[in-house]
């Protein structure tokens, strides 16, 4: 990626939670993830913000944009399959913190 | 059609309505936007025209052809694992306007696609989505069931397999490279290429001898 990008915050293995917010227009980070904790399975590159590009704007600075396994276990409290079994999602640096920082009211989805 | 008309008498079965109901909002918007395109000298009608021919003309033997390349050589496999646009551009094909994702079936682990939020797949490899792909019983129930919706498709896999659903929410697109089937050791690329569906290839199926 040639265009100015915000700096790449964190790495492969990184334990992540999801913001949970949920703000009007174009967001591409699905509500059943918001609010949990993943982490990262890598980075795929930095690409212009789509909560921006959908207004015309340039999306630039572009995000970095990871991969996030969840396990599904986490997601969903009766979740009916192996212990191990996974989903990834594709999510924007700015959805992201570090696991353990207040994220204003991680719930459990049913 | 011929002899069609001839046969109007004995041809009885209940007609099918035309769907002449009234245009939805971006359906109108759509055939505004083309419209002004085409009058403001943007795109000519030719040009709509053949992208949507180009569009059609994609099909799930673009993305079986990958598979079995991949199946067949070990270095095409491993560059197609780590860097898929070069690996399709490496064997001749479309490197596609968007970065692709293999991920890749093991004895442990079934993969399998998702859109939760649209209908994002990968076209310049597979063609149009299905109708399912795109469904809200599809997108809602892969990721908070998979197991039940894989069993709806015929694929019942044990407890013991670790199931993992990509949700592809952003700029990156999927492909499943599915298990070898068992017994095709000697096979060549092509017949190999003739064994991989798209089902498989979106991960509600696996491949077999047929």
């Amino acid at each position: 990626m040639s265009q100015h990008a915000e700096p790449v915050l964190f790495q492969h293995g990184d334990r992540v939670t999801v913001r949970c917010a949920h703000p009007p227009g174009h967001v591409r980070t699905p509500t059943y993830v918001r609010g949990h904790s993943g982490v990262i399975e890598r980075l795929c590159g930095a690409y212009p913000n789509p909560e921006e590009l959908a207004y015309a704007r340039s999306g630039l600075p572009a995000q970095p944009l990871y991969r996030v396994r969840f396990r599904q276990a986490d997601l969903w409290v009766d979740y009916a399959g192996g212990a191990s079994d996974t989903v990834d999602v594709e999510i924007f640096q700015h959805w992201l913190q570090p696991t353990g920082v207040n994220n204003g009211g991680a719930s459990r989805r049913s | 059609m011929a002899g069609h008309q001839d046969e109007a008498d004995a041809h009885q079965h209940p007609t099918r309505a035309d769907p002449d109901t009234p245009l939805t909002y971006f359906q109108r918007m759509e055939v505004a936007v083309r419209e002004l395109l085409i009058e403001k000298g943007i795109l000519t009608a030719d040009q709509v025209r053949q992208q949507v021919e180009d569009m059609d003309s994609r099909t799930p033997a673009r993305g079986a052809a990958v598979v079995a390349r991949a199946w067949s050589d070990l270095a095409f496999h491993d560059l197609l694992l780590a860097d898929a646009n070069t690996a399709l551009e490496s064997m001749g094909v479309d490197r596609g306007p968007y970065k692709l994702v293999v991920v890749e079936n093991t004895p442990d682990v079934h993969n399998v696609i998702v859109c939760t939020l649209c209908s994002c797949y990968p076209r310049w490899l597979l063609g149009l989505p299905p109708d399912w792909y795109k469904s809200r019983n599809y997108r809602s129930r892969m990721v908070r069931e998979p197991r039940a919706v894989l069993r709806e498709f015929g694929l019942d896999l044990p407890q013991s397999t670790t199931v993992r659903v990509h949700d592809s929410t952003a700029d990156m697109r999927y492909l499943v490279l599915p298990m070898r089937p068992p017994g095709t050791d000697a096979w060549q690329e092509q017949e190999l290429a003739a064994l991989v569906s798209r089902d498989a290839m979106v991960g509600v199926a696996v491949c077999a001898p047929r």
